[in-house]
């Protein structure tokens, strides 16, 4: 499919806004979207629910890709690494891991994805029509903070230097 | 029928086999069997074990919230409760279908296209297509749409680009692929630029081209053994749909026609303002989910299949060529007056991907889509219905407001549960034919879960935080002793054996 204004660096944030801290990627797009334009101007912002296969097909045509999501595995109010390309059965199930939607643009498109990195946010309240809890808001105030910071500086090598490991 | 097997006589003394959760559907449902010494089936069930209470959450919300909040329901069809809550919101501020402005209601469509387009797309390539090109039995690992993409590369890329093309339409419609606001209170708040429409003329021909090769996929897939694949999972049953004026495939607006299992015409053309005076809901103690029926017809006899198939079955004919075509070839494989078949959902399915194809392409032909006439305003209501047919089938939206416009109450019949006693009865089915007296195997439960796939369920409830959602299989002995146990986490997908 033909793209339109396809933008070198994606932001592609997946979470439900009614669930609790599941809202926590979400709200940290409409974070990031208020910041200057000049930040801005490479930028494309994508949102879903989950992440599945098709999403294989937003990664074409960028420089660096940002996948962001709530995790209850997080020990840190915020952590960030680089993903590589892997199989896993998350396939089998309609919510993808980032690193197999890179699988399947490795797969399809015969090609090797774009770097892409994931930013989990720690979540631990997913209950539906709840609020962010308290450690959600302070992953979120933390994670704004820190996309701000790579957005100054969208290069491969500035961004691997911040992972958490 | 198998409605024997829904309750057992002595469940104290069966084994018990549970699949839980059930497979590439979405949201969370488990499958318990109960087997006496021999593995005869003595009870088959659905359950849907999530409880949402959806509707209290809308409860005490201002109305104008709602078409932007009800997205929430399902990561899925979005767009399908989002139209539905619009249609009803229309009438709180004073305004019918028929009154709301071209250039809206053909936005609306348009967007509605785009949602069953993808919505078909993920469930029959990412979810069916998996058991329909490698076998029911085939081996576990390749029963995935990675698998479908390295053997069958083509029908696998062409379906990820379907389901892309029709989330591009609800992007340009709505700003967002999920959880746009494009609909509003008696209209829309925008139309679309030259630009967004060339960007998505751009791509319909091979949409439809491709569409069209999917049909015929099916269709070969379903007569290349069509004994078997007429007969799995099916029962008669009958059929809900809307239909418009002139009885056209109607997926956006029209009346509610019932026809029974004998193709016979029970109502037509229901107002769905009054669907409670003809639909009432079961509560059963095994399940969250309801089973509704047609009030004078009663519980044994009123309940009704919906969705795809139910469409083809109760339409008289499709408006867009193409897709009458394939109609006319789907209704011919039976001598009945209607297309029984479980299996036949997905045949059925494809067709509308193909109607929605060629819709979209109408439409973006229409000079009204770039129109600025958006909204209509009326005198404000207290009571709103509003009803599509979303994907999986009639989608009901009703609310009640109080003077300051705050939801006072809030009812939503999804397709689903229309099809709870349809599902039900089709595990009973197959349970009966393909398991019955068997040495239980993957292979075979899988004959369950593809029987509900058909169906294409959503017990959605959306939530995926990474480490969430496991998968557990366990099979119980007639002590009620865990004897085999399979553990999947979803984080990793990770399978282990854990006893």
């Amino acid at each position: 499919m033909k793209q339109m204004q396809v933008k070198p660096i994606l932001i592609l944030v997946y979470g439900n806004l009614s669930r609790g801290d599941d809202a926590l990627a979400p709200l940290l797009l409409e974070q990031v979207q208020n910041l200057p334009e000049t930040l801005l101007e490479k930028i494309e912002c994508l949102t879903d629910f989950q992440l599945q296969i098709e999403h294989a097909l937003d990664l074409q045509n960028r420089e660096l890709v940002l996948f962001a999501d709530a995790s209850v595995a997080n020990q840190q109010p915020v952590e960030f690494s680089q993903l590589n390309p892997a199989y896993d059965n998350s396939y089998t199930t309609h919510a993808m891991n980032p690193a197999a939607v890179m699988q399947v643009y490795q797969d399809t498109l015969k090609a090797v994805p774009p770097p892409c990195f994931l930013l989990t946010l720690q979540g631990v309240e997913f209950e539906l029509g709840a609020g962010l809890s308290v450690i959600a808001e302070q992953s979120l105030s933390q994670a704004t903070e820190f996309v701000t910071q790579l957005l100054k500086s969208p290069i491969l090598e500035v961004w691997q230097e911040h992972c958490s490991a | 029928m198998y409605e024997h097997l829904e309750t057992a006589q002595s469940p104290e003394n069966l084994k018990r086999v549970v699949i839980e959760p059930v497979s590439r559907v979405e949201g969370h449902g488990k499958v318990t069997l109960l087997l006496d010494d021999n593995n005869h089936v003595k009870q088959a069930r659905l359950h849907i074990v999530e409880f949402r209470g959806f509707e209290r959450f809308i409860q005490g919300r201002p109305y104008w919230e709602l078409p932007v909040l009800v997205q929430r329901l399902c990561g899925i069809c979005p767009v399908s409760h989002h139209l539905a809550a619009a249609k009803a919101i229309d009438q709180l501020v004073g305004i019918d279908p028929e009154n709301l402005p071209p250039t809206a209601d053909k936005m609306r469509r348009l967007q509605h296209f785009g949602q069953v387009l993808q919505s078909h797309a993920l469930h029959f390539f990412h979810l069916a297509s998996p058991d329909l090109l490698f076998g029911f039995s085939s081996d576990i690992a390749k029963r995935n749409i990675i698998a479908v993409l390295g053997e069958f590369t083509e029908i696998g890329l062409q379906g990820v680009k379907l389901r892309k093309f029709g989330q591009e339409v609800i992007r340009m419609v709505s700003g967002k692929r999920i959880h746009g606001s494009s609909s509003i209170g008696g209209g829309v708040n925008k139309s679309l630029t030259k630009e967004e429409r060339d960007y998505l003329l751009a791509d319909v021909d091979q949409m439809i081209a491709w569409a069209e090769d999917s049909v015929a996929l099916i269709a070969k897939v379903h007569c290349s053994n069509k004994p078997y694949h007429d007969e799995f999972a099916t029962i008669k049953s009958s059929y809900m749909g809307l239909v418009g004026k002139d009885g056209s495939l109607e997926l956006y607006h029209g009346g509610l026609r019932l026809k029974n299992a004998e193709g016979n015409t029970l109502f037509d053309h229901i107002d769905y303002c009054k669907y409670n005076d003809y639909i009432h809901e079961e509560v059963r103690s095994w399940s969250y989910m309801k089973f509704p029926y047609f009030l004078s017809l009663g519980q044994q006899d009123g309940w009704y299949r919906v969705g795809p198939l139910a469409r083809i079955n109760v339409c008289d004919y499709i408006s867009t060529p193409k897709a009458e075509v394939a109609r006319q070839q789907l209704m011919a494989i039976t001598d009945e007056k209607m297309v029984h078949s479980t299996l036949a959902y997905h045949w059925a399915r494809l067709i509308e991907i193909l109607h929605c194809a060629e819709a979209i392409k109408d439409l973006l032909h229409d000079p009204d889509i770039m129109g600025t006439d958006l909204v209509a305003t009326g005198v404000k209501r207290y009571e709103g219905v509003g009803v599509i047919e979303a994907p999986r089938g009639t989608l009901f939206h009703h609310y009640q407001v109080d003077d300051n416009g705050i939801v006072t109450k809030a009812n939503l019949i999804v397709s689903t549960t229309s099809n709870n006693h349809a599902m039900n009865e089709s595990v009973r089915q197959v349970a009966a034919t393909y398991l019955d007296g068997l040495e239980i195997t993957e292979p075979l439960l899988n004959h369950l879960e593809v029987a509900i796939r058909a169906y294409d369920p959503c017990l959605s409830c959306a939530t995926h935080a990474l480490g969430k959602m496991p998968m557990e299989v366990e099979l119980v002995n007639a002590q009620g002793q865990v004897i085999n146990q399979v553990f999947k986490s979803t984080s990793q997908g990770d399978i282990e054996k854990t006893l």
